[in-house]
């Protein structure tokens, strides 16, 4: 409405409103008065959320982190395999590896806003963006494991001498086939396995941002739990010893990176154990160990039953803590004190709130939950 | 309009804007500028028992946000005549524990508008009987101030975008580019100050342009044009900076010692803000972080930990092999 001027030759016709001297007149003595109640906790703007939670999807993306961990892990143990001449891990390893990154991908497409703009996602290669390095990631792996899931079942028909495969002379090349590009699959696998925890560390969300230091070790470690129980459990008794070496060390390391989250982070650490994402968790560590202990065994005493058992408990101990990491930081975001109470404190320590912050008026805290001291 | 045009922004200038709060006047001119000319879609009609502000947060159909902060205390040296009026007592209190009650263990999040829309029902002290006395009230203020998104110099929104959908403009905004955007959500939990988010029925994010349209043609962005008071002042960057800092001394000088810029700064958490605000208390009191990071600041160590973390992944299962070998 009025001559809204910004000009290189400084500032002429300035507005009179602009410089409205509110709060010179009335002769009081400036900053009397104030809070009337006791300084509380933190103050925020009627207790509303500061931060936005992500809009995923807890099924498809907390799944993805599972599933991409998974694969991962997986297309490791069947590169192990199959150069350790362990025919029904590599097979399992393939199968499991490539299952789980169609899934995922299938996963975080569904996901999408608008799910027929995935190819949107492929314009770009940017190193500041995870969902950018992690969508190429995938790319190279899916079809280096996809090939070499196909071989594994090609060589199985043919062994089998099912009408329509390929003749039985063509079986050496097709293994080759599913050798070298599950090995090329072994070298991505690993990165597939960590970058999901910059995935997440790398937003605003609290939980998440601030563990951002243990995350990729513990989904890394996460996704060997994942992978070596559900391998354990569908491979051969004699030849699933590495999966369940994996899988144990896994969920010991996960479960160990869990504790040194929760003694880092102090306050912003709750929601881990707090409603739904709490019961996760505990449900996650139970698993876990059980899990762990069926593992160790079989592995002194060989049985079918408790590899599937604590393989299983394994890969549920591996979801629940996806699921548990992902709705608690969800809880992390939604709630403004686990965004502004460590920000003011880093605030105040470092002495600027981006001017002053005078005594006798910004001295105490409201009531949690209103944007006013109520009188 | 004769001559409140500026002067064609030559696109080498960085561009912002300045919300002085302390003359905002509540009068929410810029919502609905905003709403008319971006033609944002109607978000719901509800009542949020937060002093007047019924629309609650910023978000994908609401790119302006009027917050109104009613308090006991006094606003510089101003005579309030409280103890004189018949007001009865304070209603703050009361509405916020509705207010909170409302919002629900989600604090208002991902509900848009339709938020915390509460039945207050009859209030202790409506209708006082008899003699009505100020209640105990001796001081009030009422704090105004328009948010928006913060066009931040180091835009986590922006880093995150796996599709290259959110740009930086020839005037230093960020921009979505619409039929980019394929609704990932990244940018949604990576903004430290909870802008952006994806308009549900359409799948995209949406969020303040700095009407990049009417910039292009010389014309300040609706609401700067719509606001009343100058409240929210559009320029290049430095020029509003250092007319803010002209302003924070004025009012110290006439006994508002608690005025301060936020987001003025080019050395705080996220480079310094393209939109910055003069607020009259502490930035949490009106919604905003306190001290905002871009997350991406930390990303090079988060890829450097991810590195190790695989060469780990990849160390243990060789491990695995070694000693699983013999059981
Ligand atoms: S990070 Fe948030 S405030 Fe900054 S430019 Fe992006 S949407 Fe706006
Ligand atoms: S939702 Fe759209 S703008 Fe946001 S990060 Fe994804 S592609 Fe980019």
């Amino acid at each position: 409405m009025t001559r809204h001027e910004v000009r290189r030759d400084g500032l002429r016709d300035e507005t009179p409103e602009r410089e409205a001297l509110i709060g010179a007149k009335g002769g009081r003595r400036p900053g009397r008065g104030g809070e009337m109640v006791p300084p509380a906790e933190f103050r925020s703007y009627y207790g509303r959320s500061v931060l936005k939670p992500p809009v995923w999807s807890a099924r498809d993306i907390a799944g993805y982190l599972f599933l991409g961990g998974v694969a991962g892990g997986a297309a490791l143990l069947a590169a192990g395999g199959d150069l350790t001449g362990r025919g029904s891990m590599r097979r399992a390893g393939r199968l499991i590896s490539a299952g789980a990154t169609g899934l995922g991908l299938a996963a975080l497409i569904h996901d999408l806003g608008r799910p027929a703009r995935f190819a949107h996602m492929l314009r770009v290669l940017k190193p500041t963006s995870p969902m950018s390095v992690g969508t190429w990631l995938l790319g190279g792996f899916g079809p280096l494991v996809g090939a070499a899931a196909a071989a594994e079942l090609v060589g199985a028909a043919t062994a089998a001498g099912v009408s329509g495969a390929l003749p039985p002379s063509a079986g050496a090349a097709v293994r080759a086939l599913g050798r070298s590009s599950g090995l090329a699959a072994s070298l991505v696998a690993p990165a597939l396995t960590t970058y999901t925890g910059v995935l997440i560390a790398n937003t605003a969300v609290p939980l998440w941002h601030d563990a951002h230091r243990e995350l990729p070790y513990l989904f890394g470690a996460s996704a060997l739990a994942g992978a070596g129980g559900l391998v354990a459990a569908s491979t051969a008794v004699d030849e699933a010893g590495p999966a369940r070496a994996a899988g144990i060390a896994g969920v010991l390391m996960e479960q160990a990176l869990d504790r040194r989250i929760h003694k880092r982070l102090g306050m912003v650490a709750e929601p881990l154990d707090q409603g739904y994402p709490g019961r996760l968790m505990r449900a996650s560590r139970l698993a876990g160990r059980a899990g762990a202990v069926l593992l160790a065994g079989s592995a002194l005493r060989r049985s079918k039953a408790l590899d599937v058992a604590g393989g299983l408990a394994l890969a549920a101990s591996s979801l629940l803590a996806r699921f548990g990491y992902f709705h608690a930081g969800n809880a992390s975001a939604t709630d403004p004190r686990y965004t502004v109470v460590p920000q003011r404190e880093r605030a105040d320590r470092a002495g600027s709130v981006g001017a002053q912050h005078p005594a006798d008026l910004g001295g105490g805290r409201g009531v949690r939950g209103e944007g006013q001291e109520p009188a | 309009m004769s001559d409140g045009l500026l002067e064609q922004p030559t696109g080498r200038q960085r561009m912002g804007f300045f919300t002085d709060t302390s003359i905002c006047i509540g009068c929410k001119a810029c919502e609905v500028a905003c709403k008319e000319w971006n033609q944002v879609p109607d978000d719901g009609l509800s009542l949020l028992g937060m002093s007047y502000d019924n629309t609650g947060m910023l978000g994908a159909d609401t790119w302006r946000h009027v917050a109104f902060i009613e308090q006991d205390r006094p606003l510089g040296r101003q005579n309030n005549s409280v103890t004189v009026m018949p007001t009865g007592p304070s209603g703050t209190a009361s509405t916020a524990a509705v207010v909170a009650a409302g919002l629900g263990d989600k604090h208002g999040s991902m509900l848009g508008t339709q938020t915390g829309r509460v039945h207050p029902g009859p209030q202790p002290h409506a209708t006082p009987d008899g003699h009505v006395s100020p209640g105990g009230r001796t001081e009030l203020r009422w704090l105004m101030a328009s948010d928006v998104c913060k066009h931040c110099t180091h835009a986590a929104c922006l880093d995150v975008c796996p599709t290259g959908s959110l740009i930086r403009t020839e005037f230093g905004t960020v921009v979505v580019q619409e039929d980019i955007c394929n609704g990932c959500g990244y940018c949604v939990p990576a903004c430290p100050y909870g802008v952006i988010d994806r308009r549900e029925r359409d799948g995209r994010v949406w969020k303040c342009t700095l009407c990049y349209d009417r910039m292009t043609d010389g014309q300040e962005p609706a609401c700067a044009k719509a606001c009343p008071t100058d409240s929210i002042q559009f320029g290049p960057l430095d020029e509003l900076r250092e007319r803010a800092a002209r302003r924070v001394e004025q009012l110290h000088g006439v006994g508002m010692p608690e005025a301060r810029l936020y987001g003025a700064d080019p050395d705080d958490g996220v480079g310094g803000t393209g939109a910055f605000f003069l607020l009259l208390d502490e930035p949490e009191v009106y919604g905003f972080p306190p001290d905002p990071v871009v997350t991406t600041r930390d990303l090079p160590r988060m890829w450097r930990h991810a590195a190790l973390a695989a060469a780990g992944v990849a160390a243990t299962v060789l491990a695995a092999f070694v000693t699983g070998a013999r059981r």
